[in-house]
């Protein structure tokens, strides 16, 4: 993936400097505030954050979904493929999203109708973006439903969400995602509601429908497990910023953001014993009041004065690799 | 052991013996599936738990480990005394607990205590701090308001809290502050054995790693016996000291921590090991992905429970059910294999 991605050089999805804020009762609350990266064809982007970071809300201005009010997209842009897809109309984007751009939530419990017939929820993706008869429609569904390893694949068109479990579930969200060939799929935390060997074999189709269709992926978690398992390139989010970027190995191996360093230490290893943890204290901080300067300085063992007072530029390490923090400077 | 529980492997008793403070001998717990509003008859059993033993020893903490499903909540439940099991008993200091009378029930109660998964529902949002730590001792033992009073405290500093927070209501505290507290309470008896059931997944990844600690810390303070109800095996290394590995309500493997780590014997405790996630993009992973998915406790296969997604099932693994043999010191597994 990772020699693909270089030789082709293509950039599917470039997103510059977008800000989501929200009008609460407490202020306004800048969930993304300035975050820009890029995403090649055929690579996996993992967004890593704990809860509050923005990285789903992140997810949600990709599709434009956010609720608006109170949610606004204040600032940026977010290019798919040439087209700005902040200045679409809503109709335009209707077009968009789910064709060119697509979406596996987390929860397959929830994001399945349950009245409707499993077959009917993946037709209607293809119906929708795809000018062409209703039978071949009803085929098409049924080789995507193949193409996620679903058995019984023709009788399983015919039941209900209810009627699978869990796992099945989700890979019939990755059947509606993919099944009108998206340029960049968005996955949202897919496997946290599933077991262990359920989320081995999942994460092994992922890896599977990508390699067959060069979808550029991006995924959403808070999992570093996850992101060395999938990912290409990482960006660490952290109140509302991407706070470190960079190749998984350069973000694994030589993390240089503190808050990076001590969420990778912070997490226990199953290749060897730890006697310790490293443990971050503190909590993340609430987004309608930050202080001015770095948002992580109140938890940072390397904290200066300078880092109160003014938020750090972000500095390059090596190619492909920077993070905001005063301390590279 | 004695002979008595001839019908169920020994699977999980170590060989010592002896020093066991809490003790679970062959526990079954079946919940019967009903048919019918009126007149309901049984049409079958779910063996949720199927002839489980193990120990837990004074200071240690025993992991279980296994997949949504695999029995590991409805033991604990049965620690707990919160199911009675269907089959099988525990010993607790050496004595059955169901045989005993109500005083010496209730003390094993006092004892062994839960902290719960979420900390969003296991807390009354309509008591105060105070009043929600000092309410086992109100009701257990009696001292004074000032000595309870002056408890809490001891209990709130021990667990990372200040006095301030007492006089606060739960929804004021963040996840890693509500843990806090329900392990705040699960101590204020001086229990002997706590049962926390997946005590750190539903919090934030950099709280993790405060909680394990301070859970570390107050059992060689308290010198309290945990047992762990996990998913995560790098959790399970970390904390524990003994590690079950159960599927569809058995014990396939039981080890010392290290032992099983360094050498896992089940193949489906190494198909475990080998779907869990990497801690590092170069990590060497055996590629041993399952096939299918654990099939129903309502009608188990025969013989041994994994034979169906097993990649070296034999022909006898689907007719004869696995004996408990002993692989190392104190580690057992339940497979035909060896």
């Amino acid at each position: 993936m990772v020699t693909q991605a270089a030789t082709e050089r293509d950039v599917v999805l470039r997103v510059n400097d977008l800000r989501t804020y929200f009008q609460t009762r407490w202020g306004t609350v800048k969930a993304v505030d300035g975050i820009s990266f890029d995403l090649r064809r055929g690579e996996t982007l993992g967004i890593v954050g704990e809860s509050g970071s923005g990285k789903s809300v992140t997810m949600l201005s990709l599709m434009r979904l956010i609720p608006m009010p109170p949610g606004r997209i204040v600032s940026g842009s977010i290019m798919l493929d040439g087209e700005d897809l902040l200045q679409l109309s809503d109709g335009e984007m209707n077009r968009v999203r789910g064709s060119k751009i697509a979406l596996i939530i987390q929860d397959p419990m929830t994001s399945l109708n349950p009245v409707f017939t499993i077959g009917n929820q993946v037709s209607e993706a293809i119906a929708i973006h795809q000018n062409i008869p209703k039978r071949s429609v009803m085929e098409q569904a049924l080789s995507v439903l193949r193409k996620v390893n679903i058995p019984a694949a023709e009788s399983r068109m015919r039941d209900y969400p209810h009627q699978l479990s869990g796992g099945m579930r989700q890979r019939v969200v990755g059947a509606i995602g993919i099944s009108c060939q998206p340029q960049v799929l968005i996955a949202d935390e897919p496997t946290t509601s599933l077991d262990v060997t359920i989320q081995a074999q999942y994460l092994a189709l992922l890896k599977e429908l990508q390699q067959d269709s060069n979808v550029a992926l991006i995924f959403i978690t808070h999992d570093f497990g996850i992101v060395a398992k999938m990912c290409d390139r990482v960006a660490v989010m952290y109140a509302g910023r991407i706070v470190e970027q960079g190749s998984v190995r350069d973000i694994f191996n030589r993390p240089s953001h503190p808050y990076t360093e001590a969420l990778l230490a912070s997490v226990p290893r199953m290749e060897e014993d730890v006697d310790r943890l490293y443990s971050i204290e503190g909590q993340p901080p609430t987004l309608h009041d930050l202080p001015p300067g770095c948002p992580f300085a109140d938890r940072c063992q390397y904290v200066m004065e300078r880092c109160r007072e003014e938020y750090p530029t972000r500095t390059t390490i090596s190619e492909g690799h920077d993070a905001s923090c005063w301390r590279l400077i | 052991m004695t002979t008595a529980n001839a019908i169920v492997p020994e699977s999980g008793a170590p060989a010592s013996g002896g020093n066991a403070l809490l003790e679970a001998v062959g526990l079954k717990k079946y919940f019967p599936v009903t048919k019918g509003l009126l007149i309901s008859k049984t049409t079958g059993h779910i063996k949720a738990v199927d002839g489980v033993s193990f120990e837990l020893r004074p200071g240690e903490t025993l992991g279980i480990v296994g997949e949504s499903g695999c029995g590991k909540s409805t033991t604990a439940k049965m620690m707990l005394m919160l199911e009675d099991p269907t089959e099988g008993f525990i010993r607790f200091e050496g004595s059955e607990i169901r045989a005993t009378d109500a005083a010496t029930r209730r003390e094993y109660r006092r004892s062994v205590q839960a902290v719960f998964q979420d900390p969003w529902s296991s807390l009354n949002p309509r008591m105060r701090v105070k009043d929600l730590i000092a309410e086992p001792m109100v009701i257990n033992w009696e001292i004074s308001r000032s000595e309870i009073q002056e408890r809490v405290l001891k209990l709130l500093n021990d667990v990372g809290l200040s006095a301030y927070h007492a006089n606060l209501y739960p929804h004021e505290f963040s996840g890693g502050q509500r843990q806090r507290l329900a392990i705040a309470r699960a101590l204020s008896l001086n229990p002997k054995v706590i049962v926390l059931d997946e005590p750190v997944s539903a919090l934030d990844v950099s709280i993790r790693a405060q909680i394990m600690n301070l859970l570390k810390d107050l059992q060689a303070e308290y010198n309290v016996s945990y047992m762990l109800i996990a998913h995560h095996l790098a959790t399970v290394r970390y904390m524990c000291t003994w590690v079950a590995v159960m599927y569809l309500g058995r014990i396939v493997e039981l080890s010392p921590v290290k032992d099983l780590f360094a050498n896992p014997s089940h193949p489906y405790t190494k198909a475990l090991m080998s779907a869990a996630l990497p801690s590092h993009p170069d990590t060497v992973q055996e590629e041993m992905i399952l096939t299918g998915e654990v099939p129903s406790p309502l009608n188990p296969p025969p013989g041994c429970h994994f034979h169906t997604r097993c990649p070296f099932a034999m022909d006898h693994c689907g007719v004869d059910e696995p004996q408990v043999k002993e692989v190392g010191p104190g580690h057992t597994v339940s497979c035909h294999l060896f």
